[in-house]
């Protein structure tokens, strides 16, 4: 079996960020032109980015300081505080498994537990060997009474049972 | 020969969660098969969120239930729709009758919610044939002074969990020196059990912008933000929106409701952060740094946002402000006990027949929102524990349900109101794993600013472990129940905010009512409380 490819490495500490490609470096460009003089823009500028790449590449972030005037630091300082925001490029499907309290009460944990068995992944390895999913915990979706609940690609899904979830997983057409 | 079919499928988060777009797509289907002329209105969520998705259809009679319906049904459904329509009636093992005589609708109090789940959330004529602008026009007609006055005499606190005046709030505001000022309303609703936020800004979006609206005029700010998390992008697409039609319709923007007055609006997303929704972490994130705890004084109504006295106020409580505005203070005052004034919208969540959102005037108690509407648990198993006011409340357990629920009644037995949200666990739940997760969560989630919450947390996931491990060594568990005692007094007493400040509540609380989760003997009732505190 291939080794998974790796096309953004995670950022190394202090060293020179990797350059961004062209296609990034006109991704990030387009945000900040577009979004560089709103008030309090850094984090409207990471999620433009992220929004259209599915990451923040590392390279963008001496570009991002630049252009607002911040130190690498900074803006490094918040990439990495925000869970939301990645440094290196999500496996194709992206799920996302509420561990809240209002989940836990329904079964949440075992439903994180089965995702992760099932897709390869783990809490130290989110995106499994072949890239083709990620599993993340997320800390409450707003769908208390429906529990437990999980976001598969961006859409919600409700009163999960275990077959629903193998289901759903099923249908990404990426899973044997 | 055709018919006209007028029907309402939520366009609502828990809605759509539950297959809302398929159950619309079927319909559409049953329509072009049948020639019927439909019309499908996206409405807000009615709150019953155990019958979504909630299918509902005009009849001369009024709206008719169906839930919780799937796509699979619609075929068996739809000869019944057509039926009640026409006045005829119907009968299937999924309808609920006209959906406002359901009980569990029609024993609750809606002042903020009268509109959720009624109108079309995006449909500016909906919302002004629902009484719709009719604060921020009585707003418009007065001066700053009188709708301070209306706020503070009305007893409004502050929804997100602080609970502090929101009228004194205003008043400073107001008062500050300085000629820019901002409104930000703090839409991070990231406690677990709670959605009312949500249901609003998908449901009702105008009547947040109302609120925030009024709190501009009263304070002399030009400029508003709302501060959405990111797990809610149904809730920023929406708002979007909606301040888009309420700025080009002239009722926010350039000229507020014909008033002279400039109020901008813009919704940013936050990120992930759970401790950015405390207010302060939440103004460093506006201004694009990390979520990290300012320390106060300064108060954030004097030096807020990018320095500015800034009005901050959460959701529900900016939702609220329309009511008294266009009811009168002495309206929503009269809702309520004690120093608590008019409804909440508590959030029925976790393991419960009959989740969803009950807005009832305070002084009800846990029991009648467990039994009266929750109905028991959905597993169908006794109820062991549960926990007011999300993941930094307390859990209670049965010798506590029926303490009123009111800000000083809950604060009197060491636990919290908050933002409403009410989380179930049945008899198979263990406490002292949800003891860990608290701290584990506090751990995850804390901006690292004060020692307490960032290492306290860590400490504290470590002590539990030990505790549960040690379960047949007294001597260790003593003392490790010892450690984990002191640990909580000094993160409740040292913590720069709520995050570490309150983590201590549900780890308390679940060490002194169910002492056998962690290996102890029961405790002695009379202490129970007290250590909590």
């Amino acid at each position: 079996m291939n080794a998974p490819d790796r096309a953004a490495a995670a950022p190394s500490a202090g060293g020179p960020a990797p350059q961004l490609n062209p296609a990034e470096q006109a991704v990030v460009d387009a945000v900040l032109a577009e979004r560089r003089h709103l008030a309090g823009a850094l984090l409207p500028i990471l999620h433009g980015i992220q929004d259209r790449l599915g990451y923040v590449p590392p390279g963008a972030q001496p570009v991002i300081a630049r252009a607002l005037q911040l130190s690498r630091a900074e803006v490094h300082g918040v990439v990495t505080f925000y869970h939301h925001f990645r440094s290196e490029p999500a496996g194709r499907h992206v799920l996302q498994v509420c561990r809240a309290e209002a989940c836990q009460a329904c079964g949440g944990e075992a439903l994180l537990a089965q995702a992760r068995e099932r897709l390869g992944c783990s809490e130290a390895q989110p995106t499994n060997a072949a890239r083709s999913h990620t599993v993340e915990p997320t800390y409450c979706l707003g769908l208390c009474a429906q529990s437990p609940a999980a976001m598969l690609d961006g859409r919600l899904h409700a009163r999960l049972t275990p077959a629903r979830l193998e289901a759903l997983l099923a249908a990404t057409g990426e899973i044997a | 020969m055709s018919a006209a079919l007028t029907l309402y499928v939520p366009r609502d988060s828990a809605a759509l969660a539950v297959g809302a777009d398929a159950v619309v797509d079927a319909l559409r289907a049953q329509a072009a098969a049948t020639g019927t002329e439909l019309t499908v209105v996206r409405n807000g969520s009615r709150g019953l969120l155990w019958l979504e998705v909630l299918l509902e259809v005009a009849t001369p009679q009024g709206r008719v239930a169906y839930g919780p319906v799937s796509a699979e049904d619609v075929p068996t459904l739809w000869p019944v729709l057509l039926a009640d329509a026409a006045g005829q009636g119907g009968s299937h093992p999924l309808r609920q009758g006209v959906t406002e005589q359901i009980p569990y609708l029609a024993r609750q109090e809606r002042l903020t919610f009268a509109r959720v789940g009624v109108t079309d959330p995006l449909s500016l004529g909906d919302y002004a044939a629902h009484e719709g602008w009719a604060g921020l026009k009585a707003a418009v007609a007065q001066d700053s002074a009188a709708i301070l006055q209306a706020v503070t005499h009305s007893g409004l606190r502050g929804r997100g969990g602080a609970a502090f005046p929101a009228g004194i709030k205003w008043r400073t505001v107001a008062q500050a020196p300085g000629s820019i000022k901002y409104v930000v309303c703090n839409a991070d609703e990231g406690d677990s059990g709670t959605f009312a936020d949500r249901m609003v800004m998908e449901g009702d979006p105008y009547l947040l912008i109302e609120g925030m609206a009024i709190a501009a005029l009263a304070v002399g700010a030009e400029q508003g933000f709302i501060y959405v998390r990111s797990e809610y992008p149904q809730a920023v697409a929406v708002l979007a929106e909606a301040i888009e039609r309420a700025t080009q319709a002239g009722w926010i923007g350039a000229n507020v409701a014909g008033s002279g007055k400039r109020f901008d609006l813009q919704v940013r997303m936050g990120a992930g952060s759970y401790v950015c929704g405390e207010e302060t972490a939440m103004l460093e994130s506006l201004e694009g740094r990390r979520g990290i705890v300012r320390a106060k004084p300064p108060l954030p109504a004097l030096q807020g946002l990018f320095g500015q006295p800034t009005v901050i106020n959460n959701v529900l409580t900016f939702a609220a402000v329309p009511t008294i505005l266009a009811r009168g203070a002495d309206f929503y005052r009269h809702y309520g006990v004690g120093r608590s004034h008019g409804t909440l919208p508590f959030q029925l969540a976790g393991n419960i027949r009959h989740g969803g959102l009950v807005e009832k005037a305070f002084g009800l108690t846990l029991r009648e929102l467990l039994d009266g509407f929750g109905g028991g648990t959905r597993s169908g198993r006794p109820i062991k524990a549960v926990q007011v006011g999300g993941p930094l409340g307390a859990y209670l357990s049965e010798s506590q349900w029926d303490v009123p629920l009111d800000y000083e009644a809950y604060a009197a037995i060491g636990a919290v109101v908050g933002h409403g949200g009410i989380v179930v666990h049945d008899d198979t739940a263990d406490l002292a794993a949800l003891a860990r997760y608290a701290m584990e969560f506090c751990a995850l989630e804390s901006c690292g600013k004060c020692t307490p919450c960032r290492i306290g947390s860590t400490r504290g996931v470590e002590v539990i472990d030990r505790l549960v491990a040690n379960r047949a060594n007294p001597q260790v568990h003593e003392q490790q129940v010892t450690l984990l005692r002191d640990l909580c007094d000094t993160m409740l007493g040292g913590s720069l905010c709520a995050m570490g400040g309150m983590t201590p509540y549900p780890v308390l609380s679940a060490l002194n009512h169910y002492p056998a989760d962690f290996g102890l003997a029961p405790a002695p009732v009379a202490s129970e409380t007290a250590a909590a505190n």
